[in-house]
């Protein structure tokens, strides 16, 4: 579905990424976890049209290449970033009319879905997206990521800063997304939680891709034991 | 009999005070609806573009010879001109966003100040050429007619009609900006421009859109002063500053914020002609605009850390 060939990317003169290469197939979640500054972040905005780059990124055999970030929505990958990004000065319900802009026709399923993965932006919906806590602006971020039909979701750090309650919330989301069919390439930090729940992953250092294997085979391998999970 | 008198006249003087006190506040909210208008404009192009747009004065000046050419060549009353000047003039925004904005809405504050204030100098310099120097003037029926109020305070007809036009239109413009989904999409680009890009929305439209708003609200707001104002190519220079005023007082971007700050210094500039001498306005909004800048730098409905 997904296919990444060497892609390097970067700030100005300061490489980030070097020669990535990454694989995503239909109904996948797929890892790449690295500490912060490997360039996880990075990697995601090149596929979403946010920052040039070099290199090959293709979707179901289409080049991705230089084409504007609206016009990579529309092809249904959709990104949730880093920090949530959510609009502050709009409430919940906006900010989910927003993340449907390119499907106003099914708008109402879609935040009756939303409403019933997180009931509690149901509870919310008037509230402003800027007044609401970590937690809850993570879920209208992953919720408003829903509401553009996404056939493969990017998801940013989504449990950053979160406590281990939502942290347990949004990691579930992300397995009932999947199994409604919807391909999710997952960037974290959290390296255990989000290895047992993907297919596959990538660990990333420095910009580049150290190691790669199913979830299970890279839980128990000793560098990343050492690495990320302090054993 | 002589202190009821006194009393009397006391009262009456008391009463010319306060005629005097509400017809300036009146005549100045009336004329602050307009800059309202104005500053809207400026606010909706800060917002979306994060381009100060320093030929929105001239962009005004455009409108008010629109309005004037309306009436003389083609007979039509200057309010009702503003149907045909509304779309034109988005029209033509929407195209210098196109042509010439776009390439530099990534660039350094500088080099977009350069490019707007050029633009103005090029449309105010091919009024000079065209339309001379002579300032013209928009005579309507009813531009010297007035409406007494209270019993004392008199209204400016062409002044009352351009408030309630302002008002209309800016009700309008709210409705636009939280009801449908291009005004929200404008709104959410404002907030923030990486995020509405992973919307779908493509935001160059976007700014397209709100140049072309922030164009139509400018022509708008000239067309709307003509019928009260001398109507010549350098008429925009007085309105960009008052304009940025207004913006800085409001909260640069925040659409809310320049309305109250137009209000504010359509009062300011009123009351102070009434109370110290008309010379003395515009110092009077500066001192304004500097304490604001000192200690609330943020606008009056700014939020705390924007620039």
């Amino acid at each position: 579905m997904l296919n990444i060939q060497n892609l390097n990317a970067g700030y100005g003169e300061m490489p980030v990424l070097r020669n990535i290469t990454i694989t995503l197939a239909e109904k996948e979640i797929v890892a790449v976890v690295g500490s912060n500054g490997a360039g996880k972040s990075t990697m995601l905005k090149a596929i979403s049209g946010l920052i040039k780059y070099t290199g090959k990124i293709t979707y179901n055999n289409e080049s991705l290449h230089s084409l504007p970030a609206h016009t990579i929505v529309q092809r249904g990958i959709v990104h949730v970033p880093e920090g949530r990004k959510i609009f502050p000065e709009m409430s919940v319900v906006e900010n989910l009319i927003m993340g449907g802009f390119l499907y106003q026709k099914d708008r109402k399923v879609n935040m009756e879905r939303v409403f019933t993965l997180f009931p509690k932006l149901a509870d919310r919906r008037n509230q402003l997206g800027g007044t609401m806590s970590g937690g809850e602006q993570q879920m209208l971020a992953i919720g408003r990521g829903l509401m553009g039909n996404p056939k493969l979701l990017l998801l940013d750090e989504p449990s950053l800063g979160l406590s281990p309650l939502f942290t347990e919330v949004v990691f579930s989301a992300i397995e009932t997304i999947n199994n409604s069919g919807v391909s999710v390439l997952l960037v974290e930090q959290n390296v255990y939680q989000s290895l047992k729940i993907s297919n596959r992953g990538y660990v990333i250092e420095t910009g580049s891709i150290v190691l790669t294997g199913t979830g299970e085979e890279l839980l128990n391998n000793q560098d990343v034991k050492k690495a990320f999970l302090g054993m | 009999m002589v202190s009821g008198g006194k009393f009397l006249q006391a009262v009456h003087f008391k009463g010319v005070i306060m005629t005097f006190f509400f017809q300036s506040l009146l005549s100045g909210l009336l004329t602050g609806g307009v800059y309202a208008l104005a500053g809207i404009g400026m606010s909706v192009v800060f917002g979306v573009m994060n381009i100060s747009n320093f030929a929105h004065g001239d962009l005004m000046m455009l409108g008010m010879y629109m309005a004037y050419f309306a009436f003389t060549l083609l007979h039509i009353d200057p309010y009702l001109s503003l149907l045909l000047i509304i779309p034109t003039a988005f029209l033509f925004g929407f195209l210098i966003e196109k042509v010439f904005i776009h390439r530099i809405i990534h660039h350094p504050h500088q080099n977009q100040i350069l490019l707007t204030i050029g633009l103005g100098l090029i449309m105010s310099n091919t009024a000079l050429l065209a339309f001379t120097s002579d300032p013209k003037i928009l005579t309507t029926s009813y531009s010297s007619s007035a409406v007494t109020i209270f019993g004392g305070i008199s209204l400016s007809v062409p002044l009352l009609l351009s408030f309630v036009i302002t008002c209309l239109i800016t009700g309008i413009l709210f409705l636009f900006l939280s009801k449908t989904t291009t005004g929200l999409a404008l709104w959410a680009t404002s907030q923030n421009r990486e995020a509405a890009q992973l919307m779908g929305i493509n935001v160059s439209k976007m700014s397209a859109i709100a140049f072309g708003l922030g164009t139509a609200l400018a022509a708008t707001a000239g067309a709307l002063i003509a019928p009260t104002y001398y109507i010549h190519p350098m008429a925009g220079h007085t309105f960009l500053l008052k304009a940025f005023t207004i913006c800085v007082l409001g909260g640069l971007g925040s659409v809310v914020g320049a309305g109250v700050g137009g209000v504010i210094i359509g009062v300011v500039e009123s009351m102070s002609s009434t109370y110290l001498s008309s010379d003395w306005k515009d110092v009077v909004v500066f001192i304004i605009f500097l304490g604001v800048l000192l200690f609330r730098p943020q606008g009056l409905f700014g939020k705390k850390g924007e620039q």
